[in-house]
Protein backbone atom coordinates (compact mmCIF):
# COMPACT_ATOMS: atom_id res chain seq x y z
CA UNK A 1 0.00 0.00 0.00
CA UNK A 2 2.61 2.46 1.22
CA UNK A 3 5.10 1.26 -2.11
CA UNK A 4 2.15 1.76 -4.03
CA UNK A 5 1.40 5.59 -2.16
CA UNK A 6 4.93 6.41 -2.99
CA UNK A 7 5.08 5.49 -6.78
CA UNK A 8 2.14 7.53 -7.32
CA UNK A 9 3.61 10.30 -5.73
CA UNK A 10 6.88 9.58 -7.49
CA UNK A 11 4.86 10.05 -10.63
CA UNK A 12 3.34 13.03 -9.89
CA UNK A 13 6.53 14.66 -8.82
CA UNK A 14 7.91 13.67 -12.40
CA UNK A 15 5.65 15.15 -14.23
CA UNK A 16 5.26 18.80 -12.29
CA UNK A 17 9.02 18.23 -12.85
CA UNK A 18 9.26 17.76 -16.51
CA UNK A 19 6.37 20.54 -16.69
CA UNK A 20 9.03 23.25 -15.16
CA UNK A 21 11.98 22.01 -17.11
CA UNK A 22 9.74 22.42 -20.08
CA UNK A 23 8.34 25.54 -19.12
CA UNK A 24 11.81 26.66 -18.58
CA UNK A 25 13.27 25.40 -22.04
CA UNK A 26 10.10 27.50 -23.90
CA UNK A 27 10.93 30.37 -22.26
CA UNK A 28 14.05 30.25 -22.88
CA UNK A 29 13.25 29.06 -26.62
CA UNK A 30 11.37 32.37 -26.32
CA UNK A 31 14.42 34.55 -25.09
CA UNK A 32 16.45 33.11 -28.33
CA UNK A 33 13.65 33.69 -30.75
CA UNK A 34 13.60 37.40 -29.58
CA UNK A 35 17.30 37.69 -30.18
CA UNK A 36 17.69 35.92 -33.62
CA UNK A 37 14.70 38.00 -34.93
CA UNK A 38 16.36 40.08 -36.75
CA UNK A 39 16.55 38.21 -40.01
CA UNK A 40 13.00 38.19 -39.69
CA UNK A 41 12.55 41.45 -39.83
CA UNK A 42 15.54 42.37 -42.31
CA UNK A 43 14.39 39.90 -44.66
CA UNK A 44 10.90 40.61 -44.54
CA UNK A 45 9.71 38.63 -47.08
CA UNK A 46 10.69 35.65 -45.25
CA UNK A 47 8.17 36.81 -42.32
CA UNK A 48 5.52 37.49 -45.23
CA UNK A 49 5.68 34.14 -46.91
CA UNK A 50 4.94 32.72 -43.65
CA UNK A 51 2.28 35.30 -42.52
CA UNK A 52 0.30 34.03 -46.34
CA UNK A 53 0.86 29.96 -44.99
CA UNK A 54 -0.59 30.52 -42.01
CA UNK A 55 -2.48 34.24 -41.64
CA UNK A 56 -3.51 34.18 -45.36
CA UNK A 57 -4.99 30.28 -45.96
CA UNK A 58 -6.59 30.63 -42.77
CA UNK A 59 -8.78 33.16 -43.68
CA UNK A 60 -11.85 31.00 -45.12
CA UNK A 61 -12.05 28.75 -41.61
CA UNK A 62 -11.94 32.21 -39.91
CA UNK A 63 -14.52 33.96 -42.07
CA UNK A 64 -17.01 31.24 -42.60
CA UNK A 65 -16.80 30.12 -38.80
CA UNK A 66 -17.15 34.11 -37.54
CA UNK A 67 -20.15 34.54 -39.77
CA UNK A 68 -21.90 31.21 -38.41
CA UNK A 69 -20.97 32.32 -34.71
CA UNK A 70 -22.71 35.98 -35.85
CA UNK A 71 -25.78 34.24 -37.33
CA UNK A 72 -26.26 31.94 -34.31
CA UNK A 73 -25.42 34.76 -31.35
CA UNK A 74 -28.14 36.89 -33.98
CA UNK A 75 -30.53 34.10 -33.34
CA UNK A 76 -30.01 33.67 -29.73
CA UNK A 77 -29.75 37.16 -28.84
CA UNK A 78 -32.93 38.08 -30.60
CA UNK A 79 -34.64 35.10 -28.24
CA UNK A 80 -33.13 36.64 -25.28
CA UNK A 81 -33.55 40.27 -26.05
CA UNK A 82 -37.10 40.18 -27.00
CA UNK A 83 -38.23 38.36 -23.77
CA UNK A 84 -37.49 41.84 -22.52
CA UNK A 85 -38.60 44.09 -25.22
CA UNK A 86 -35.20 45.24 -25.58
CA UNK A 87 -34.79 43.60 -29.45
CA UNK A 88 -32.84 47.04 -30.54
CA UNK A 89 -30.26 46.36 -28.60
CA UNK A 90 -29.08 43.03 -30.56
CA UNK A 91 -26.74 45.27 -32.01
CA UNK A 92 -24.80 45.69 -29.09
CA UNK A 93 -25.04 41.97 -28.06
CA UNK A 94 -24.04 41.05 -30.86
CA UNK A 95 -21.01 43.60 -31.29
CA UNK A 96 -19.26 43.30 -27.47
CA UNK A 97 -19.66 39.87 -27.59
CA UNK A 98 -17.27 39.46 -30.57
CA UNK A 99 -15.12 42.05 -29.69
CA UNK A 100 -14.28 41.40 -26.62
CA UNK A 101 -14.44 37.77 -26.57
CA UNK A 102 -15.22 35.69 -29.42
CA UNK A 103 -13.69 36.99 -31.85
CA UNK A 104 -10.62 36.40 -29.77
CA UNK A 105 -11.22 33.53 -28.45
CA UNK A 106 -12.56 31.47 -31.01
CA UNK A 107 -9.62 32.89 -33.65
CA UNK A 108 -7.18 32.17 -31.75
CA UNK A 109 -8.55 28.39 -31.36
CA UNK A 110 -9.06 27.93 -35.09
CA UNK A 111 -5.30 29.36 -35.49
CA UNK A 112 -4.35 27.25 -33.11
CA UNK A 113 -6.11 24.09 -35.23
CA UNK A 114 -5.54 25.51 -38.53
CA UNK A 115 -1.87 27.23 -38.44
CA UNK A 116 -0.34 25.74 -35.05
CA UNK A 117 -0.67 22.50 -35.78
CA UNK A 118 0.95 23.23 -39.13
CA UNK A 119 3.48 25.01 -38.43
CA UNK A 120 5.02 22.56 -35.68
CA UNK A 121 3.95 19.37 -38.32
CA UNK A 122 6.49 21.49 -40.57
CA UNK A 123 9.46 22.29 -38.11
CA UNK A 124 9.14 18.82 -36.52
CA UNK A 125 9.06 17.20 -39.75
CA UNK A 126 12.29 19.72 -40.99
CA UNK A 127 14.23 18.17 -38.20
CA UNK A 128 13.32 14.86 -38.04
CA UNK A 129 14.31 14.76 -41.75
CA UNK A 130 17.69 16.73 -40.80
CA UNK A 131 16.65 19.64 -42.08
CA UNK A 132 17.76 21.26 -39.72
CA UNK A 133 20.64 20.02 -38.51
CA UNK A 134 21.54 20.56 -42.22
CA UNK A 135 21.05 24.54 -42.05
CA UNK A 136 23.44 24.70 -38.65
CA UNK A 137 25.71 23.33 -40.96
CA UNK A 138 25.81 25.34 -43.46
CA UNK A 139 26.24 27.85 -40.97
CA UNK A 140 22.90 29.48 -40.98
CA UNK A 141 21.03 29.63 -37.49
CA UNK A 142 17.28 28.05 -37.56
CA UNK A 143 15.88 29.71 -35.24
CA UNK A 144 16.41 33.19 -37.09
CA UNK A 145 15.84 31.46 -40.21
CA UNK A 146 12.81 29.13 -39.42
CA UNK A 147 11.55 29.68 -35.98
CA UNK A 148 11.58 33.63 -35.88
CA UNK A 149 9.73 34.22 -38.91
CA UNK A 150 6.88 31.52 -38.22
CA UNK A 151 6.72 33.27 -34.74
CA UNK A 152 6.22 36.69 -35.91
CA UNK A 153 4.29 35.68 -39.00
CA UNK A 154 1.10 34.46 -36.41
CA UNK A 155 1.80 36.96 -33.83
CA UNK A 156 1.24 39.39 -36.88
CA UNK A 157 -1.48 37.50 -37.99
CA UNK A 158 -4.17 36.78 -35.09
CA UNK A 159 -5.01 40.13 -34.62
CA UNK A 160 -6.05 40.34 -38.18
CA UNK A 161 -7.61 37.52 -38.35
CA UNK A 162 -9.29 37.77 -34.90
CA UNK A 163 -10.72 41.60 -36.73
CA UNK A 164 -11.56 39.78 -39.65
CA UNK A 165 -13.81 37.02 -37.25
CA UNK A 166 -15.61 39.84 -35.51
CA UNK A 167 -16.14 41.52 -38.25
CA UNK A 168 -18.01 38.83 -40.03
CA UNK A 169 -19.31 37.67 -37.16
CA UNK A 170 -20.98 41.50 -37.10
CA UNK A 171 -22.44 40.81 -40.58
CA UNK A 172 -23.94 37.48 -39.64
CA UNK A 173 -25.88 39.12 -36.78
CA UNK A 174 -27.38 41.40 -39.11
CA UNK A 175 -27.93 39.16 -42.03
CA UNK A 176 -30.23 37.13 -38.81
CA UNK A 177 -31.48 39.87 -37.24
CA UNK A 178 -32.47 43.03 -39.57
CA UNK A 179 -32.30 40.62 -42.49
CA UNK A 180 -34.14 38.19 -41.62
CA UNK A 181 -36.06 38.31 -38.52
CA UNK A 182 -36.69 42.32 -38.82
CA UNK A 183 -35.06 43.74 -36.10
CA UNK A 184 -34.82 47.64 -36.60
CA UNK A 185 -31.71 48.66 -39.25
CA UNK A 186 -31.15 52.31 -37.92
CA UNK A 187 -31.22 50.85 -34.19
CA UNK A 188 -29.33 48.06 -34.75
CA UNK A 189 -26.41 49.52 -36.00
CA UNK A 190 -26.61 53.30 -33.84
CA UNK A 191 -26.96 51.67 -30.88
CA UNK A 192 -23.87 49.24 -31.24
CA UNK A 193 -21.88 52.39 -32.60
CA UNK A 194 -23.22 54.48 -29.09
CA UNK A 195 -22.06 51.91 -26.48
CA UNK A 196 -19.39 49.99 -27.99
CA UNK A 197 -16.17 51.99 -26.62
CA UNK A 198 -12.97 51.99 -28.69
CA UNK A 199 -10.33 51.45 -25.66
CA UNK A 200 -12.47 49.31 -23.36
CA UNK A 201 -13.91 47.19 -26.00
CA UNK A 202 -11.85 47.04 -29.10
CA UNK A 203 -8.54 47.83 -27.81
CA UNK A 204 -8.86 45.20 -25.55
CA UNK A 205 -9.80 42.66 -28.30
CA UNK A 206 -6.97 43.41 -29.94
CA UNK A 207 -4.58 43.41 -27.02
CA UNK A 208 -6.41 39.70 -26.09
CA UNK A 209 -5.50 38.72 -29.88
CA UNK A 210 -1.83 39.42 -29.50
CA UNK A 211 -1.61 37.46 -26.25
CA UNK A 212 -3.12 34.84 -27.87
CA UNK A 213 -1.25 35.13 -31.15
CA UNK A 214 2.27 35.37 -29.20
CA UNK A 215 1.04 31.90 -27.06
CA UNK A 216 -0.37 30.08 -29.61
CA UNK A 217 2.75 31.27 -31.92
CA UNK A 218 5.34 30.10 -29.71
CA UNK A 219 3.72 26.74 -28.44
CA UNK A 220 3.62 25.66 -31.98
CA UNK A 221 7.16 26.50 -33.04
CA UNK A 222 8.43 25.25 -29.87
CA UNK A 223 6.69 22.04 -29.93
CA UNK A 224 7.90 21.13 -33.58
CA UNK A 225 11.53 22.53 -32.27
CA UNK A 226 11.34 20.33 -29.22
CA UNK A 227 9.48 17.23 -31.04
CA UNK A 228 11.19 13.86 -31.11
CA UNK A 229 12.35 13.21 -34.76
CA UNK A 230 10.30 10.35 -35.20
CA UNK A 231 7.04 10.11 -37.03
CA UNK A 232 4.94 9.43 -33.29
CA UNK A 233 7.21 12.26 -31.91
CA UNK A 234 5.82 14.62 -34.53
CA UNK A 235 2.14 13.39 -34.46
CA UNK A 236 2.57 13.93 -30.61
CA UNK A 237 3.93 17.61 -30.56
CA UNK A 238 1.28 18.33 -33.43
CA UNK A 239 -1.53 17.33 -31.22
CA UNK A 240 -0.10 18.95 -28.16
CA UNK A 241 0.07 22.25 -30.10
CA UNK A 242 -3.13 22.11 -30.32
CA UNK A 243 -4.36 21.05 -26.76
CA UNK A 244 -1.86 23.58 -24.97
CA UNK A 245 -2.80 26.33 -27.18
CA UNK A 246 -6.71 25.99 -26.72
CA UNK A 247 -5.85 25.23 -22.93
CA UNK A 248 -3.66 28.57 -22.91
CA UNK A 249 -6.20 30.70 -24.88
CA UNK A 250 -8.95 29.71 -22.35
CA UNK A 251 -6.58 30.34 -19.61
CA UNK A 252 -5.44 33.46 -20.89
CA UNK A 253 -8.54 35.23 -21.68
CA UNK A 254 -10.11 34.25 -18.21
CA UNK A 255 -6.73 36.29 -16.57
CA UNK A 256 -7.37 38.79 -19.11
CA UNK A 257 -11.00 39.47 -18.95
CA UNK A 258 -10.03 40.12 -15.12
CA UNK A 259 -8.11 42.45 -15.45
CA UNK A 260 -9.92 44.23 -18.48
CA UNK A 261 -13.09 44.16 -17.61
CA UNK A 262 -13.49 43.75 -13.79
CA UNK A 263 -10.39 45.95 -12.74
CA UNK A 264 -8.40 43.56 -10.59
CA UNK B 1 49.67 24.67 -47.99
CA UNK B 2 50.55 23.77 -44.77
CA UNK B 3 51.67 19.83 -43.99
CA UNK B 4 49.41 19.79 -40.91
CA UNK B 5 46.28 17.73 -41.73
CA UNK B 6 43.18 19.35 -42.12
CA UNK B 7 41.55 17.29 -39.64
CA UNK B 8 43.35 15.49 -36.73
CA UNK B 9 41.67 14.14 -33.67
CA UNK B 10 43.85 13.34 -30.32
CA UNK B 11 42.63 11.40 -27.72
CA UNK B 12 38.89 11.80 -27.90
CA UNK B 13 36.69 10.44 -25.89
CA UNK B 14 32.96 10.93 -26.03
CA UNK B 15 29.55 9.39 -24.05
CA UNK B 16 26.13 10.04 -24.46
CA UNK B 17 24.76 10.58 -21.04
CA UNK B 18 27.28 7.90 -19.29
CA UNK B 19 27.42 5.40 -22.08
CA UNK B 20 30.53 5.79 -23.88
CA UNK B 21 30.34 6.08 -27.75
CA UNK B 22 34.18 6.81 -28.65
CA UNK B 23 37.18 5.77 -26.29
CA UNK B 24 40.72 7.35 -27.49
CA UNK B 25 40.19 7.94 -31.17
CA UNK B 26 43.27 9.29 -33.05
CA UNK B 27 42.46 10.33 -36.45
CA UNK B 28 43.84 12.08 -39.11
CA UNK B 29 42.51 13.88 -42.57
CA UNK B 30 45.53 14.57 -45.01
CA UNK B 31 44.64 17.51 -46.91
CA UNK B 32 43.49 17.22 -50.33
CA UNK B 33 42.73 13.07 -49.49
CA UNK B 34 39.32 10.75 -48.91
CA UNK B 35 39.90 9.50 -45.71
CA UNK B 36 36.90 6.55 -45.09
CA UNK B 37 35.48 6.00 -41.33
CA UNK B 38 34.24 2.55 -41.49
CA UNK B 39 32.73 0.44 -39.18
CA UNK B 40 29.59 -1.53 -38.58
CA UNK B 41 25.58 0.33 -37.73
CA UNK B 42 26.13 2.07 -33.96
CA UNK B 43 29.47 1.89 -33.79
CA UNK B 44 29.74 5.68 -33.26
CA UNK B 45 30.77 6.53 -37.31
CA UNK B 46 28.14 9.58 -36.87
CA UNK B 47 29.27 10.69 -34.06
CA UNK B 48 32.53 11.22 -34.93
CA UNK B 49 31.26 13.63 -37.98
CA UNK B 50 29.05 15.42 -35.63
CA UNK B 51 32.34 16.18 -33.48
CA UNK B 52 34.19 17.28 -36.40
CA UNK B 53 31.32 19.29 -37.47
CA UNK B 54 31.19 21.11 -34.14
CA UNK B 55 27.43 19.97 -33.47
CA UNK B 56 28.67 17.82 -30.28
CA UNK B 57 31.83 18.66 -28.04
CA UNK B 58 33.60 15.80 -26.75
CA UNK B 59 34.05 14.61 -23.13
CA UNK B 60 37.98 15.06 -23.27
CA UNK B 61 40.53 14.88 -26.13
CA UNK B 62 40.61 17.43 -29.53
CA UNK B 63 38.95 17.25 -32.42
CA UNK B 64 41.22 20.29 -34.71
CA UNK B 65 39.93 21.18 -38.11
CA UNK B 66 42.52 23.74 -40.10
CA UNK B 67 44.25 24.38 -37.23
CA UNK B 68 41.17 25.31 -34.71
CA UNK B 69 40.02 23.96 -31.62
CA UNK B 70 36.40 23.25 -32.74
CA UNK B 71 35.08 21.95 -29.65
CA UNK B 72 36.82 25.68 -28.01
CA UNK B 73 34.90 28.07 -30.61
CA UNK B 74 31.91 29.98 -29.91
CA UNK B 75 29.04 30.37 -32.32
CA UNK B 76 30.53 33.06 -34.23
CA UNK B 77 33.32 31.21 -35.49
CA UNK B 78 32.04 27.92 -35.16
CA UNK B 79 29.52 29.34 -38.10
CA UNK B 80 32.43 30.81 -39.97
CA UNK B 81 34.29 27.57 -39.95
CA UNK B 82 31.08 25.74 -41.08
CA UNK B 83 30.90 27.50 -43.92
CA UNK B 84 34.09 26.20 -45.36
CA UNK B 85 32.92 22.66 -44.81
CA UNK B 86 30.47 20.79 -46.98
CA UNK B 87 27.96 18.07 -45.47
CA UNK B 88 26.05 15.53 -47.21
CA UNK B 89 23.77 13.59 -45.14
CA UNK B 90 22.55 9.88 -45.42
CA UNK B 91 19.07 11.11 -47.19
CA UNK B 92 20.07 14.46 -48.31
CA UNK B 93 18.13 16.64 -46.05
CA UNK B 94 16.80 18.87 -48.66
CA UNK B 95 14.43 21.53 -48.25
CA UNK B 96 11.10 20.14 -49.18
CA UNK B 97 9.96 23.33 -49.48
CA UNK B 98 12.24 24.38 -52.19
CA UNK B 99 12.72 23.74 -55.76
CA UNK B 100 16.37 21.83 -56.77
CA UNK B 101 17.80 25.38 -57.66
CA UNK B 102 16.60 27.14 -54.69
CA UNK B 103 18.38 24.22 -52.15
CA UNK B 104 21.65 24.99 -54.58
CA UNK B 105 21.66 28.72 -54.32
CA UNK B 106 20.54 28.93 -50.25
CA UNK B 107 24.42 29.12 -48.91
CA UNK B 108 24.35 31.72 -51.75
CA UNK B 109 21.70 33.39 -50.72
CA UNK B 110 22.29 33.36 -47.08
CA UNK B 111 26.27 34.09 -46.94
CA UNK B 112 27.70 36.42 -49.94
CA UNK B 113 26.09 39.45 -51.68
CA UNK B 114 26.04 37.72 -55.17
CA UNK B 115 23.66 38.75 -58.05
CA UNK B 116 21.13 37.23 -58.64
CA UNK B 117 22.31 36.33 -62.52
CA UNK B 118 25.47 35.04 -61.31
CA UNK B 119 23.63 32.45 -58.69
CA UNK B 120 21.86 31.18 -61.34
CA UNK B 121 25.26 30.71 -63.39
CA UNK B 122 27.03 29.16 -60.31
CA UNK B 123 23.97 27.09 -59.17
CA UNK B 124 23.78 25.94 -63.11
CA UNK B 125 27.22 24.77 -62.43
CA UNK B 126 27.09 23.09 -59.72
CA UNK B 127 23.96 20.84 -60.71
CA UNK B 128 25.82 20.33 -63.75
CA UNK B 129 29.05 18.98 -62.05
CA UNK B 130 26.63 15.98 -60.48
CA UNK B 131 24.63 15.65 -63.69
CA UNK B 132 21.47 16.96 -62.50
CA UNK B 133 21.47 20.77 -64.71
CA UNK B 134 18.12 19.61 -66.49
CA UNK B 135 15.95 19.22 -62.85
CA UNK B 136 16.86 22.30 -61.46
CA UNK B 137 13.21 23.39 -61.84
CA UNK B 138 11.98 20.00 -59.93
CA UNK B 139 10.73 20.13 -55.77
CA UNK B 140 12.64 17.03 -53.78
CA UNK B 141 9.44 14.98 -53.88
CA UNK B 142 10.08 14.53 -57.60
CA UNK B 143 13.63 13.09 -57.43
CA UNK B 144 14.51 9.70 -56.48
CA UNK B 145 16.98 8.40 -54.13
CA UNK B 146 19.43 8.82 -55.72
CA UNK B 147 19.14 11.68 -57.74
CA UNK B 148 18.37 14.05 -54.20
CA UNK B 149 21.60 12.52 -52.62
CA UNK B 150 23.58 14.17 -55.80
CA UNK B 151 21.14 17.26 -55.71
CA UNK B 152 22.17 17.41 -51.69
CA UNK B 153 25.98 17.07 -53.02
CA UNK B 154 25.64 19.99 -55.12
CA UNK B 155 24.37 21.93 -52.13
CA UNK B 156 26.96 21.06 -50.28
CA UNK B 157 29.56 22.31 -52.74
CA UNK B 158 27.99 25.68 -53.53
CA UNK B 159 30.53 27.37 -51.23
CA UNK B 160 33.70 25.23 -52.47
CA UNK B 161 34.62 23.80 -48.81
CA UNK B 162 37.62 22.85 -48.12
CA UNK B 163 36.60 19.89 -46.13
CA UNK B 164 33.63 17.43 -47.39
CA UNK B 165 31.71 15.67 -44.42
CA UNK B 166 29.62 12.61 -46.10
CA UNK B 167 27.16 10.59 -43.58
CA UNK B 168 26.43 7.27 -45.40
CA UNK B 169 26.70 8.50 -49.20
CA UNK B 170 26.13 5.08 -50.49
CA UNK B 171 23.04 4.20 -48.17
CA UNK B 172 20.01 2.89 -49.67
CA UNK B 173 20.95 3.77 -53.21
CA UNK B 174 21.01 1.07 -56.23
CA UNK B 175 24.41 0.18 -57.95
CA UNK B 176 24.55 2.69 -60.81
CA UNK B 177 23.92 5.37 -58.45
CA UNK B 178 26.17 4.03 -56.11
CA UNK B 179 29.23 4.36 -58.49
CA UNK B 180 28.35 7.33 -59.58
CA UNK B 181 28.04 8.92 -55.96
CA UNK B 182 31.38 7.46 -55.46
CA UNK B 183 33.70 8.88 -57.98
CA UNK B 184 31.33 12.12 -57.50
CA UNK B 185 32.96 12.25 -54.18
CA UNK B 186 36.57 11.36 -55.72
CA UNK B 187 36.18 14.06 -58.73
CA UNK B 188 34.73 16.52 -56.53
CA UNK B 189 37.56 15.94 -54.13
CA UNK B 190 40.41 16.63 -56.18
CA UNK B 191 38.71 19.21 -58.23
CA UNK B 192 37.87 21.48 -54.80
CA UNK B 193 41.44 20.58 -54.01
CA UNK B 194 39.48 19.96 -50.82
CA UNK B 195 39.85 17.12 -48.44
CA UNK B 196 37.05 14.53 -46.95
CA UNK B 197 35.50 12.69 -44.51
CA UNK B 198 33.36 9.32 -45.88
CA UNK B 199 31.48 7.46 -43.16
CA UNK B 200 30.23 4.21 -44.93
CA UNK B 201 29.91 0.63 -44.19
CA UNK B 202 29.90 -0.15 -47.62
CA UNK B 203 33.52 -1.42 -47.93
CA UNK B 204 33.72 -2.50 -51.64
CA UNK B 205 32.80 1.42 -53.08
CA UNK B 206 34.62 2.94 -50.97
CA UNK B 207 37.94 0.86 -51.19
CA UNK B 208 37.53 1.90 -54.93
CA UNK B 209 37.73 5.65 -54.55
CA UNK B 210 39.44 6.46 -51.03
CA UNK B 211 42.96 7.02 -49.37
CA UNK B 212 42.83 6.23 -46.36
CA UNK B 213 40.68 3.83 -44.30
CA UNK B 214 39.82 3.86 -40.32
CA UNK B 215 37.65 0.92 -39.05
CA UNK B 216 36.03 1.63 -35.96
CA UNK B 217 34.35 -0.66 -33.52
CA UNK B 218 32.66 0.15 -30.19
CA UNK B 219 33.99 3.23 -30.34
CA UNK B 220 37.72 2.59 -30.84
CA UNK B 221 39.55 2.11 -33.73
CA UNK B 222 40.47 -1.12 -34.37
CA UNK B 223 42.41 -0.82 -37.52
CA UNK B 224 43.55 1.65 -40.36
CA UNK B 225 45.80 1.64 -43.69
CA UNK B 226 45.32 1.83 -47.37
CA UNK B 227 42.90 0.27 -49.33
CA UNK B 228 45.77 -1.94 -50.70
CA UNK B 229 46.93 -2.41 -47.00
CA UNK B 230 43.09 -3.29 -46.04
CA UNK B 231 42.63 -5.80 -48.73
CA UNK B 232 45.45 -7.43 -48.02
CA UNK B 233 44.90 -7.14 -43.91
CA UNK B 234 44.93 -10.55 -42.08
CA UNK B 235 43.20 -9.38 -39.02
CA UNK B 236 40.57 -11.31 -38.44
CA UNK B 237 38.05 -8.55 -37.43
CA UNK B 238 38.91 -6.35 -40.76
CA UNK B 239 39.03 -9.64 -43.01
CA UNK B 240 35.39 -10.37 -41.70
CA UNK B 241 33.84 -7.06 -42.43
CA UNK B 242 35.88 -6.57 -45.77
CA UNK B 243 34.65 -10.05 -47.08
CA UNK B 244 31.44 -9.95 -45.17
CA UNK B 245 31.08 -12.91 -43.54
CA UNK B 246 28.91 -13.71 -41.20
CA UNK B 247 31.67 -15.65 -38.49
CA UNK B 248 34.07 -14.28 -37.20
CA UNK B 249 35.19 -11.53 -33.73
CA UNK B 250 32.01 -9.51 -34.53
CA UNK B 251 29.50 -10.66 -32.65
CA UNK B 252 25.74 -11.40 -33.73
CA UNK B 253 24.15 -11.39 -30.66
CA UNK B 254 23.68 -8.11 -28.78
CA UNK B 255 25.14 -8.48 -25.59
CA UNK B 256 22.54 -10.56 -23.45
CA UNK B 257 22.11 -12.82 -19.89
CA UNK B 258 23.06 -16.26 -20.72
CA UNK B 259 19.77 -18.16 -23.08
CA UNK B 260 19.27 -21.14 -20.89
CA UNK B 261 19.25 -18.75 -17.36
CA UNK B 262 16.65 -16.51 -19.46
CA UNK B 263 14.68 -19.19 -20.65
CA UNK B 264 14.51 -20.71 -16.87
CA UNK B 265 13.77 -17.21 -15.30
CA UNK B 266 10.71 -16.55 -18.34
CA UNK B 267 9.70 -20.17 -17.05
CA UNK B 268 9.24 -19.26 -13.62
CA UNK B 269 7.54 -15.99 -13.87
Amino acid sequence: MLDRVASVLRLIGKHVNQGIWRLGFASRFLLMTLLYSGTAFRRFGLTIRQIYFSGVQSLIIILVSGLFVGMVLGLQGFDTLERYGSEEALGVLVALSLVRELGPVVAGLLFASRAGSAITAEIGLMKATEQLTAMEMMAVNPIARVVAPRFWAGVTSMPILAAMFSAMGIFGGYLVGVVLIGVDEGSFWSQMQASVDFRQDILNGVIKSIVFGVAVSLIAVFEGYDADPTAEGVSGATTRTVVISSLAILGLDFILTAFMFRGF
Amino acid sequence: MSSEPLVKLTGLNFAYDRRPVLTGINLEVPRGKVVAIMGGSGCGKTTLLRLIGGQIKPQSGSVRVDGKMVPDLDADDLYRLRRRMGMLFQFGALFTDMSVFDNVAFQMREHTDLPEDLIHDLVLMKLNAVGLRGAHHLMPSELSGGMARRVALARAIALDPMLMLYDEPFAGLDPISLGVVGQLIRKLNDALGASSVVVTHDVQESLLIVDYIYFVSEGKVVAEGTPAEIRASRDPWVHQFVWAEADGPVPFHYAAAPYMQEMMDAGHA
